[in-house]
């Protein structure tokens, strides 16, 4: 048989081969049978030498040609058998993904935490700063600085705690409400302007109800300048409202009373939860109670350090579980104090 | 305040559609809190004006088959009238009778009108159907109170007055609508339907209009038979006392009765109802006394004196003696011979209007709101009349009262009134007078008006305006009946509200902004919440106020009262101190969880409240923020891919606290082993220090807490640190440069004695390791058979880098061996494997 003969037999015989290869440890041995230094083609090619010099070139080209040929197969293979291997594991790595996954362990904020952020971006966007001040407070403050003499009749308007005293000692309370934290701020700045907000916690005298708790938060806003008037109240209002419930929200003011406040009003939202048609919780005025609010009265400005004749302010109070109820849709506040998880864990 | 619309529309015609006339004066300040329909369209039981109509009794027959019911003859207007069974007992006094002389007038209903079922508990509606009744067709009644829904009376059936006009739908006689108001304590002009009307008529620009009184003054002159003292000038500025003789007491009239009870009082008889119809209408509150049990005629004011009694109309028998406040006793109208009642507050029942009664003495007078107020709270008595003077009554107004009770009661009661008024009024009344100027109401309010527009606003409510200074000014006299307003804001507001607090314009501060400053106190609890919850902790808040029993369930020896400061007024002895720690509060909270959960990790951030030392100077306490942290149960959630069942314990918490540290830039700090406080395991807690101080303790909760909280798991841990103090530990964070060369890893293996605390050795590999140690990490703790008794292996990878060059093996072997003899030396430590 003629060297070009036994060529073309290894060549058949390869690709033959190569046909019946399944995996790429098979292919790795038959590389090197066929195409490795010691192979079957480097074998033959030495019977090139032998030849007379004239057929050289010819055979030489013939080699070569085989050489490529075995070499693309043996590339065409590999590429199949890599992608049938991967494919075999795909198949064996298959996950049901409707499992649930591992979910890192993140806690969460207390939902009054959350809405007292709220509250501090939007207003603090407005330049209000915070400020903060006792809880456990003397009459003086919470009552009287306040427009609220003994025996004011407002007084009813606040059930009270009282802390005992030796005799002799100031009346000590814990405060009804943030306003007498006004006064610190006031006396912070007078006669400069200030707008500050004022949160912290509350206590009220009253029996627990789903409504009705005896501690509470509240965040008060006083800002007080040479321009402070009843429509800029309006406005900062207004435009806390639209942060806080979206743009366009209907809003409502009413003439109110607060003993600390003159004018006074009261801010309603139309009622999110029933479009203002009017639902339980909206007690079917189709209008939600969001704070109250008004023109900080001459006296509390006097007591604060300012002079009313030329400089005024406005002052406003809300109740962060108030908000944070109607924003979660929860129907009862002692959820607030209760340290329950399953509460807690809602949002 | 509960305004029937029949009575408001004597004072002032009503334009608007109800519905809106409550939202009108809702965004003017009278908050309508809700409309009561009573018969009319809309009501609970609409009065079907076809089927239930007024009707004429002609004549009362007994019920041929059945002893205790009745057939009555009905004329409603129709062409016949229509026979009905009924067994009203107030029918049987006219049974066969014959026709009746006078009939009596009744509410018919025909077949097919709905009404409440007169024997029914509650209100259950029920439609009329015919029946026979022992053998007589039934399908027509005559309806009971009840029955209509006027109020829960099923005695017998209504009985009309005899003008009511046969064959008049019901609705359009007795129908009403009644507008209830929550009546703030600056409104108290609003507690009257008066003072109602006037707002109406204000904002809808119509008259208010008051009806002309008469009274007949047809008995002697009242001058020398009635006598008042009043010796507490200041607290009684004004009194007023007239006489009607020859009085008959009784009911009142239907629509009298009607209206009481529309307006939430309960009907007694005609007397004391025309004191309260004339209370409610005008606003003021007046006293009737049986004139002849008021010794000599002759009423003084005065304080009441040592070992006086009084029993007041409720029937409590009141001790006069004790202070109502600064020092003060009760205030009193009594005759010669003692106390007759409680000034301004309620009637003496010795004084009492009974069925026997023929003279009325009426008192309608002043009283300072302050003793009336410290009256109610110190005698714990409150009356609608003392409603109304505590937030003052208008001191013009007693002679209008006067007579429009005379008058109401010589119209129904009979009687001759004597000619006169008793009128002590020793504190007249000084008219406020203000001046208003656009620019005020500009300033305050934000609006620009002139000076007539101003006017125009004020007038309609009663403030007499006059322009000054060129109209530059507005001269307001306040009425007599706004006690409330007292200055410039006061009229602003009044401004604002008739001009409509919507129609004023919306602006943003124009002002400057004042100056800006940090609040590091809050941005650190904003980063320690943020952080916490970052690392799995969910949040709570939990109560400012405890008990002892609570506080001695932590530790017994907390539980020390004096060191508390007490509520004087707890609403229950749970919440009664308040706290001087979070733990108690969060550990029942963990306790609570427990029972529902098997993990459980919490923190609260809050205050304690710590008494000063006397003499500090300051009386409020002291109240320094704490941040507490309690955790239990597994390790992991139960979960398909984490097989893991074991619970957290010590060093899960000690992890969240190194956290913590570590992210605030908080350094140096120690955990010294605490072994002797008894919340928490003697083995398993420390307190953490810093040069010195003290920041908080951490450890497991001692076994003994947990079976008093019953806290569901092995072991439950807790931390309480001052967050004030980490506040001042907080270091600024500055940046290292990032070397750009490679590190070298050394492990090192000790023995080292047990009782060498692993702080204590890490601190001697720093000490000797020096700047080129980047990293120094604990990876192995070992003890057994291996290391010995009373030994323990710790393995420790290093890592050391330099900034600026390669280190070499021998400049890192030259460090290690320099620790190597500083742990030998220092701690008796020697390399695991070479010792
Ligand atoms: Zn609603």
């Amino acid at each position: 048989m003629s060297l070009i003969d036994q060529l073309n037999q290894l060549e058949q015989e390869a690709l033959a081969a190569l046909e019946q290869i399944a995996d790429l440890t098979a292919l790795a041995e038959w590389k090197s049978a066929y195409l490795g230094k010691q192979g079957a083609l480097s074998r033959l090619s030495r019977g090139l030498g032998a030849l007379p010099a004239e057929e050289r070139p010819v055979a030489g080209a013939r080699f070569n040609a085989a050489r490529a040929t075995l070499e693309q197969a043996l590339e065409r293979t590999e590429a199949q058998l890599k992608r049938s291997a991967r494919q075999s594991a795909f198949e064996a790595d298959r996950v049901d993904v409707t499992l649930p996954g591992r979910a890192p362990a993140v806690g969460r904020l207390h939902p009054t935490t959350q809405m007292l952020r709220t509250i501090y971006s939007v207003l603090g966007e407005m330049g209000f700063q915070i400020w903060e001040s006792p809880e456990v407070e003397t009459d003086e403050f919470n009552f009287q600085l306040l427009n609220m003499p003994p025996d004011h009749p407002a007084r009813d308007m606040w059930d009270t705690f009282y802390v005992e005293t030796a005799p002799g000692e100031p009346t000590l309370l814990l405060r009804t409400h943030t306003s007498p934290g006004q006064i610190y701020a006031m006396r912070a700045n007078a006669p400069n302007p200030v707008r500050a907000i004022l949160p912290g916690k509350c206590y009220r005298y009253e029996q627990v109800t789903a409504r009705h708790e005896m501690q509470f938060y509240q965040v008060e806003g006083i800002a007080i300048g040479e321009q402070i008037s009843f429509s800029d109240l309006k406005g900062t209002l207004v435009a806390f409202a639209e942060r806080l419930y979206g743009k366009g929200v209907k809003t409502r003011f009413r003439p109110s009373y607060f003993p600390f406040t003159e004018p006074s009003v009261e801010f309603d939202i139309e009622c999110f939860l029933c479009g203002g048609a009017g639902c339980r919780v909206c007690k079917h005025s189709g209008w939600l109670e969001i704070l109250g609010a008004g023109m900080i009265h001459p006296t509390v400005l006097r007591n604060g350090g300012y002079d009313p004749d030329t400089v005024s302010g406005f002052a406003f109070g809300m109740g962060p579980e108030r908000m944070a109820m109607l924003r979660y849709g929860i129907d009862d506040i002692r959820w607030f104090f209760s340290g329950d998880e399953r509460f807690l864990q809602q949002f | 305040m509960r305004v029937p619309l029949s009575w408001l529309k004597e004072f002032v015609d009503i334009t608007l559609p109800i519905e809106e006339l409550a939202e009108r004066l809702t965004r003017a300040g009278l908050e309508c809190e809700g409309i009561e329909r009573i018969g009319v369209e809309g009501a609970d039981l609409p009065w079907d004006p076809e089927r239930i109509v007024i009707g004429r009794i002609l004549e009362v027959r007994q019920h041929p088959n059945a002893d205790r019911l009745v057939l009555a003859d009905v004329d409603y207007g129709a062409d016949a009238p229509h026979t009905v069974v009924t067994g009203a007992p107030n029918l049987f006094p006219y049974k066969d009778r014959g026709r009746l002389s006078q009939p009596l007038k009744g509410v018919f209903a025909r077949e097919g009108a709905e009404l409440y079922d007169g024997h029914a508990e509650g209100w259950v509606k029920t439609r009329l159907k015919g029946r026979l009744v022992r053998g007589i067709m039934s399908n027509a009644m005559l309806c009971s109170e009840k029955e209509l829904g006027l109020s829960e009376d099923h005695e017998g059936i209504l009985i009309l007055p005899d003008d009511a006009p046969v064959g008049m739908p019901l609705r359009d006689y007795l129908g009403d609508v009644v507008l209830k108001f929550d009546v703030l304590p600056n409104m108290a002009r609003c507690l009257s339907i008066v003072g109602v009307a006037r707002e109406v008529a204000a904002l809808t620009g119509v008259p208010l209009r008051m009806p002309e009184i008469h009274v007949v003054e047809d008995g002697p002159p009242i001058e020398g038979r009635v006598r008042v003292t009043i010796e507490e000038p200041d607290l009684c500025p004004r009194f007023t006392a007239t006489l009607i003789e020859g009085v008959t007491v009784g009911p009142s009239p239907l629509w009298m009765r009607r209206r009481l009870t529309m307006a939430g009082m309960r009907p007694i008889n005609n007397i004391v109802d025309i004191s309260n119809y004339v209370m409610l209408e005008l606003g003021g509150p007046n006293h009737m006394f049986d004139a002849d049990r008021v010794a000599e005629q002759h009423l003084i004011i005065r304080l009441a004196r040592p070992g006086e009694r009084l029993v007041t109309l409720d029937g409590k028998e009141h001790n006069l003696d004790a202070s109502v406040g600064g020092g003060m006793l009760p205030l009193l109208v009594c005759d010669p011979q003692g106390p007759l009642s409680l000034a301004g507050v309620m009637g003496g029942a010795s004084s009492e209007v009974s069925s026997t009664t023929t003279s009325v003495l009426l008192e309608v007078a002043v009283w300072d709101p302050t003793i009336i107020r410290r009256m109610g709270t110190a005698l714990r008595v409150r009356s609608e009349a003392s409603k109304r003077f505590e937030r003052g009554v208008d001191y013009e107004l007693p002679p209008l009262v006067q007579r429009r009770a005379l008058s109401l009661l010589q119209q129904i009661a009979g009687g001759r009134v004597a000619q006169g008024m008793v009128d002590n009024y020793p504190r007249p009344w000084k008219p406020v007078v203000l001046d208003l100027t656009p620019r005020e109401v500009r300033r305050i309010v934000g609006i620009s008006l002139s000076a007539a527009e101003i006017a125009d606003l004020l007038r309609p409510l009663g403030f007499a305006c006059d322009l000054i200074n060129d109209g530059a000014a507005v001269r307001v006299t306040v009425p007599s009946f706004r006690r409330d307003v007292t200055m410039l804001a006061d009229l602003c507001e009044e401004v604002a509200r008739m001009y409509g607090y919507d129609r004023i314009p919306l602006t943003l501060m124009a002002d400057v902004l004042p100056e800006q400053r940090n609040n590091p106190s809050l941005e650190l609890e904003l980063r320690v919440r943020d952080l916490l919850a970052g690392a799995g902790l969910d949040e709570a808040m939990t109560y400012s106020l405890t008990s002892m029993a609570a506080v001695a369930k932590i530790n017994p020896a907390d539980a020390d009262a004096s060191l508390y400061l007490r509520l004087a007024n707890p609403l229950t002895p749970e919440r009664e101190y308040l706290r001087r720690s979070l733990l108690p509060t969060l550990l029942e909270a963990l306790a609570q969880n427990l029972r529902e959960r098997e993990r459980t990790l919490l923190f609260e951030i809050g205050r304690v409240y710590l008494k000063r030392a006397p003499g500090s100077g300051e009386v409020r306490p002291e109240e320094p923020r704490r941040l507490a942290l309690a955790l239990a149960g597994r390790r992991y959630e139960r979960s398909w891919h984490t097989p893991d069942e074991t619970v957290m314990d010590f060093f899960d918490l000690k992890g969240i606290v190194e956290m913590l540290l570590a992210r605030l830039n908080i350094v140096d700090v120690r955990f010294v082993a605490l072994t002797d406080d008894p919340r928490f395991h003697p083995g398993r807690a420390a307190r953490l220090e810093r040069d010195g101080r003290v920041i908080g303790v951490i450890g497991e909760v001692h076994p003994d807490v947990c079976e008093r909280l019953e806290i569901a798991a092995p072991r439950a841990m807790a931390a309480e640190l001052d967050l004030e103090l980490l506040g001042e530990l907080v270091e600024p964070v500055r940046y290292r440069a990032i070397s750009r060369y490679p590190a070298t890893t050394n492990d090192l293996a000790l023995v080292i004695p047990v009782d060498v605390p692993a702080e204590q050795v890490t601190r001697a590999i720093r000490k000797y390791a020096g700047a080129l140690l980047e990293s120094l990490t604990l990876f192995d703790v070992y003890t057994g058979e291996q290391v010995g008794a009373g030994k323990r292996s710790l393995a420790y990878r290093l890592v050391f880098r330099a900034p600026d060059r390669t280190l070499n093996d021998a400049e890192v072997a030259r460090i290690r061996q320099k620790i190597v003899r500083g742990l030998e030396h220092d701690l008796g430590a020697t390399i695991r494997g070479e010792g």
